[in-house]
């Protein structure tokens, strides 16, 4: 290796460790976080979450299907509590009282384990979030111990509520769930970011790596994703782009991007040309 | 007696324990976790608890999900 890679990987590297998302106290080199829904199968779900280097990784609680397929594959035999940090959420809970519950459940589940997403859906078409019953189910499940990253909309008032109420950390979302639409409103995503003392992620609205680029240089923490992975046409390779997408974002944001002027500024040198 | 099994009816026998009914259900070793009545059986409690007439047991597991 050449003494200027060396050092670029030694540069890297630094980066890498100096840079951490701590959320409740635990630190994650990757600021990328993925679902484990709309996958192909157990397996195509396996590839992409290793592709994408994700560390913290949601997953469902629902029914058992009683007497059905008794020997099929358990989505916690392949992305392990040993070696992800899980991330129950209670997506599909339209009530404080049903988010509650199943945050209990997943507790007991995942013996003990008390990080969650909260998101309580107040609209089926949009799946936007139920405010007043998001606040309602975090300050009981605050109460009851749990830690809590909450799904929210891009109201900065509200963020900060959800911040001062305890929440480990506040996720806005930059579009409808699973709709790729991109960051539909980077004005409220900064205010949210100005004023936060908790990681702020981008939750739900991502489509390609250069959405996840974009949120990343507005300075987010992190972002959460599943369908943009999930749903590509390679979600395997999708998932590493988005890998990349996230990490460039953070670097740039951390570079800080030069001043966009609107007339032309020459790189190389005026003095000493030699041509007339 | 009759219960609830994730909203559908089934027969059991009188006094059956929590055990009884996952290992009939296949559920054993599995990772699930039950309530009844909205209220959560932890899995220490499984071996002593009874089932009752009519209870409304929900068994649960963790799928894939965003």
């Amino acid at each position: 290796m050449s003494t200027v890679a060396a050092e670029t990987k030694k540069t890297e590297q630094a980066n890498q460790v100096q840079d951490k998302l701590i959320i409740a106290g635990k630190s994650y080199g990757s600021r990328l976080l993925v679902g484990t829904g709309k996958y192909k199968d157990m397996a195509q779900t396996q590839k992409a979450i290793e592709a994408s280097g994700a560390e913290i990784v949601t997953v469902a609680i629902r029914r058992t299907n009683i007497g059905q397929n008794p020997d099929e594959p358990n989505l916690l035999d392949v992305i392990s509590p040993e070696d992800y940090t899980l991330l129950p959420n209670t997506a599909g809970c339209y009530t404080a009282d049903d988010a509650v519950r199943t945050c209990r459940l997943a507790r007991e589940l995942l013996d003990g384990h008390d990080l969650v997403k909260l998101e309580v859906l107040g609209d089926e078409k949009t799946l936007f979030p139920d405010v007043i019953q998001t606040l309602q189910a975090a300050e009981t499940l605050i109460k009851d111990g749990f830690k809590v990253m909450v799904y929210t909309n891009d109201d900065p008032l509200v963020a900060k509520q959800l911040e001062e109420m305890g929440c480990v950390a506040v996720m806005p979302l930059a579009a409808p769930i699973g709709s790729g639409l991109g960051i539909r409103n980077p004005h409220n995503i900064r205010f949210i970011l100005e004023d936060a003392n908790v990681p702020i992620l981008v939750d739900a609205g991502v489509g390609t790596a250069s959405d996840a680029a974009i949120a990343m240089e507005l300075g987010c923490d992190g972002i959460l994703m599943n369908t943009a992975i999930a749903a590509a046409r390679d979600p395997v390779l999708m998932a590493s782009a988005m890998k990349k997408g996230v990490a460039a974002g953070r670097e740039a944001f951390l570079a800080g991007r030069m001043q966009a002027r609107r007339y032309a500024s020459a790189s190389s040198p005026i003095e000493g040309t030699f041509t007339s | 007696m009759n219960i609830y099994l994730n909203g559908k009816v089934i027969h059991v026998a009188d006094s059956t324990t929590l055990t009884e009914l996952l290992l009939e259900m296949d559920y054993s070793g599995k990772r699930i976790a039950v309530e009844i009545n909205q209220e959560i059986i932890p899995r220490s409690e499984h071996n002593t608890h009874r089932l009752k007439s009519d209870d409304r047991v929900e068994v649960v597991h963790a799928i894939g999900g965003g």
